[in-house]
C-alpha cells in the first residue's frame, strides 16, 4: 500500500490538457503489468489517482502513464517536471485478455481517453499481429484537436489496422467524420461471429458501443468493457469502487459485457 | 458501377420492400454527383429531395454569425441524406456538402410523396424507414449533447 517512488525521466503534451509522463524507478525493477491495468498515481503532498498505464507491457522501458488534467491531484501531475519523483502503486485491476482473440478478428472501440488505457492492447496484438486476423480501431473523440496518439495511429495504420475515426465537433477545414464512435461499428469490416471487442471510454459511450456491437451479432461475453468507479485502496478493502457484487479495483476494471450489460445504466448500482 | 435498379434492392434502407414497391421507389430516383464543397442543398430551399449516398462525404452543416460553420454530422457511402421532404413545410433546415467529390442517388421526394399517398401500405413501409433513420440521428445527437469527452464528462474515479 506504500507508493514506490518513480522518477519522472520523460514527459509529453498529447493535447491540450492531456499529457503522458514517463516513469522510471528510482530503485529495484521495473513495474511490470498486462495491458488493462492501472496503477495508483501519487503527487506526494496532494493525493492519489488510478490512472491507467499507456505504454506497451511487452517492451522494456519507462513506465507510461496518460493522463487527462480534471482535477487537483491531475493538476499536480500535470506541473511535474522531468527530474521530479512521483509515487505509484500496482499494478492493480484485470486486463484486457487479448490472447482470447487469437484467430479471431479484433475489434477497440474507444472513446476520447478511453483510447489510453486500449494502447497497450493493440501494441499487444501488433506485436503478435500474425496471431489475429483483421485487427480495427474505432476511435471517437471530442474534435480534432483532442486526437491521442497520432504518430501511433498512422503507424498502426501501417501496420494493417484498419482504422475509423470520427469526432463529436468538427470545423468545416475536418474532411473526416463528424457523428457518434457508434456509427463507426456497422462500417467496419470485421466478422462479428469471429470477433472479440474492447471497448473503453466513458460509460454511455460504452453502453452504447456495446448495444451496438451486439446489434452487430457479436455476443457480448465477447465485448470486453473498462469500467470506471471511485477507486482508492485498489485492493478490494475500502470498498469504493463496490458495483453491486463486484469491486472494481479488482474484480475490474476490465470485465466481460455479458457479466455487466444488466448492471449497467441501474442508477441503484 | 452498378446500375440504380441493382443498387437499391440490396441497400438496408430498401431492404424487404418488396419488388413492385422498390420499382415504383426506383422510377422516382436517379444518379447524381457533387464536386468538393458542392452543395447538395442549401438550408430554407424546398426540401423536395433525399439522398443515399454512394461514395464520399457529405457534411450537414449549419452556419451561425459568431460561430461560422459547425458540421453537425457527416454522412458516407450508404448513409441516408435527409428527411424533411416527408416532413412540412418541406424546407431543408441546415446546409448539406460534399467534404469530397460524392455520388449519389436522389429521390424525388414529391414524386414520392404522391405515390405514397396513392399506396398507403408502401407509404407506411418507407415513413417507418425514415423513422428509423431520424431516430437514430436524434439518438446520436442527445448523446453528443452529453459532451461525453468534454470536461464535464471525464470521471474522476476513473482508471484513465
Amino acid at each position: 500500500m506504500v507508493p514506490r517512488p518513480f522518477r519522472l525521466v520523460g514527459r509529453r503534451q498529447d493535447t491540450t490538457d492531456t499529457f503522458t509522463v514517463l516513469l522510471e524507478p528510482t530503485e529495484g525493477d521495473p513495474l511490470g503489468f498486462v495491458p488493462g491495468q492501472f496503477t495508483m498515481l501519487s503527487a506526494f503532498g496532494v493525493g492519489e489517482v488510478p490512472v491507467s498505464v499507456s505504454g506497451a507491457a511487452h517492451v522494456a522501458g519507462p513506465l507510461q502513464h496518460t493522463v487527462r488534467d480534471v482535477g487537483a491531484v491531475t493538476h499536480a501531475l500535470s506541473r511535474a517536471s522531468v527530474g521530479d519523483v512521483l509515487g505509484v502503486r500496482g499494478p492493480y485491476g484485470t486486463g484486457w485478455d487479448v490472447a482470447h482473440g487469437h484467430g479471431k478478428d479484433v475489434v477497440f472501440v474507444a472513446g476520447g481517453i478511453g483510447l489510453a488505457p486500449l494502447r497497450p492492447a493493440v501494441l499487444e496484438v501488433l506485436s503478435h499481429r500474425d496471431r489475429y486476423r483483421r485487427v480495427v480501431v474505432l476511435y471517437g473523440t471530442r474534435s480534432p484537436d483532442d486526437l491521442l496518439f497520432a504518430d501511433s495511429l498512422a503507424d498502426w495504420q501501417g501496420q494493417g489496422v484498419e482504422l475509423l475515426v470520427t469526432v463529436d465537433y468538427g470545423p468545416p477545414s475536418w474532411a473526416g467524420r463528424v457523428g457518434l464512435v457508434t456509427t463507426l461499428i456497422p462500417r467496419a469490416g470485421f466478422d462479428p461471429k469471429y470477433t472479440l471487442a474492447f471497448v473503453c471510454g466513458p460509460e454511455v459511450m460504452m453502453r452504447r458501443s456495446a448495444m451496438a456491437l451486439v446489434e452487430r451479432g457479436v455476443t457480448p461475453d465477447s465485448i470486453r468493457v473498462s469500467l470506471e468507479r471511485n477507486m482508492r485502496c485498489g485492493v478490494g478493502l475500502c470498498g469504493h469502487c463496490q458495483f453491486r457484487e463486484l469491486f472494481i479495483c479488482v474484480d475490474g476494471p476490465v470485465l466481460s459485457y455479458a457479466r455487466v450489460a444488466g448492471l449497467l445504466g441501474y442508477r441503484e448500482v | 458501377m452498378r446500375t440504380i435498379e441493382q443498387y437499391l434492392p440490396d441497400h438496408p434502407f430498401f431492404a424487404g420492400l418488396g419488388a413492385d414497391a422498390m420499382s415504383l421507389v426506383g422510377g422516382c430516383a436517379a444518379n447524381v454527383s457533387f464536386a468538393a464543397d458542392e452543395f447538395l442543398f442549401r438550408e430554407g430551399e424546398p426540401a423536395d429531395r433525399f439522398f443515399v449516398i454512394r461514395r464520399g462525404r457529405v457534411a450537414i452543416e449549419v452556419h451561425a454569425p459568431a460561430a461560422g460553420t459547425v458540421v453537425l454530422d457527416t454522412a458516407d457511402a450508404g448513409d441516408i441524406v435527409g428527411w424533411s421532404w416527408l416532413v412540412p413545410p418541406y424546407r431543408w433546415l441546415f446546409d448539406a456538402r460534399a467534404v469530397e467529390a460524392t455520388g449519389a442517388v436522389t429521390f424525388d421526394g414529391r414524386c414520392l410523396r404522391d405515390k405514397c399517398e396513392e399506396d398507403p401500405r408502401m407509404g407506411y413501409e418507407l415513413t417507418r424507414r425514415v423513422i428509423q433513420v431520424m431516430s437514430d440521428r436524434l439518438v446520436a445527437s442527445r448523446v453528443r449533447l452529453l459532451d461525453l469527452y468534454g470536461a464535464a464528462g471525464a470521471g474522476h474515479a476513473a482508471p484513465r
